[in-house]
């Protein structure tokens, strides 16, 4: 059951992806371009992304999720320096590109060979992270 | 203007009842990155299939629609190094900052999380000086 959701709200995600048009890379680009011809589509996806997950968050307060088990507790308040850092590193690589993880995955199948080396390396990258924290002493 | 902001509302939608989804009946925050980072460098292995399914559904169907009723281009550049190093960062900093656009930025500050609007901040001004720098200046993409 908890597989069978998990692809249900994978295929979801996946097809507001590709609705939304955040599978072309030239819309995230051209939503961080703010100094080119900027494109505000980006903004009207996360607003409109935003919206049913609040609602999700209000309602799962006082109650549990359906399958079980508890609903994730907020993180301690806490901005380290990892948070900056990593997603100093990560916009960076989003605005080279255009692709960020969901995407990644969501355009594999008509990417042709460039997705496939962004996703590999991608990989690689989180592949080697964990590594990389302890000999950077960020861990 | 065109109409995309219509189907970019309309998929953000979907992407945020797909977060509510994964979150009120599996209990989990829907960030792509921390998915897809658990499964490869071993960390979350007693969710592989919890895991494997929600991938395996955010690969297959824009797939099928892509080669069927939505036909999709990604327009990446075709700078293979460029799309390398790109990916590189990408991985190691959604796993160092804990999150990526949809951890962070959908379901972080859909609850009002400090974090998630921090990491936001950082990575959409990091992402536009970094546009700046190797499109406009350097024009590289």
């Amino acid at each position: 059951m908890r597989a069978l959701f998990a692809f249900i709200a994978g295929s979801l995600f996946g097809t507001g992806l590709l609705i939304s048009g955040m599978t072309n890379t030239q819309k995230v680009i051209g939503w961080l371009d703010v100094f080119g011809n900027w494109d505000p589509t980006l903004a009207f996806v996360m607003g409109g992304a935003i919206l049913p997950m609040a609602a999700a968050w209000a309602y799962s307060r006082g109650r549990s999720p359906k399958l079980g088990g508890t609903f994730p507790t907020p993180p301690e308040p806490k901005v380290g320096r990892n948070l900056v850092i990593g997603s100093t590193l990560f916009g960076a690589g989003w605005g080279l590109a255009g692709l960020c993880p969901g995407p990644s995955i969501a355009s594999l199948s008509f990417g042709g060979t460039g997705g496939m080396v962004f996703v590999a390396f991608m990989l690689a990258g989180m592949i080697l992270t964990p590594r990389l924290k302890s000999q950077l002493a960020l861990a | 203007m065109d109409a995309s902001w219509i189907n970019g509302l309309i998929g953000g939608v979907l992407i945020g009842c797909a977060g509510a989804i994964y979150l009120l009946v599996n209990g989990r925050i829907m960030g792509a990155s921390g998915i897809i980072g658990g499964l490869v460098d071993g960390s979350a292995r007693a969710m592989w299939k919890e895991r494997g399914a929600f991938l395996l559904g955010l690969f297959a169907l824009p797939a099928l629609l892509a080669a069927t009723v939505l036909p999709s281009q990604t327009n990446l550049t075709p700078n293979l190094i460029v799309v390398a190093i790109a990916g590189v960062l990408v991985g190691v900093g959604t796993r160092i900052a804990n999150g990526c656009t949809s951890g962070h930025g959908v379901c972080g500050i859909s609850r009002l999380s400090l974090r998630g609007i921090v990491a936001t901040i950082f990575y959409i001004l990091a992402g536009g000086l970094t546009v700046v720098l190797f499109r406009h200046i350097l024009g590289v993409i």
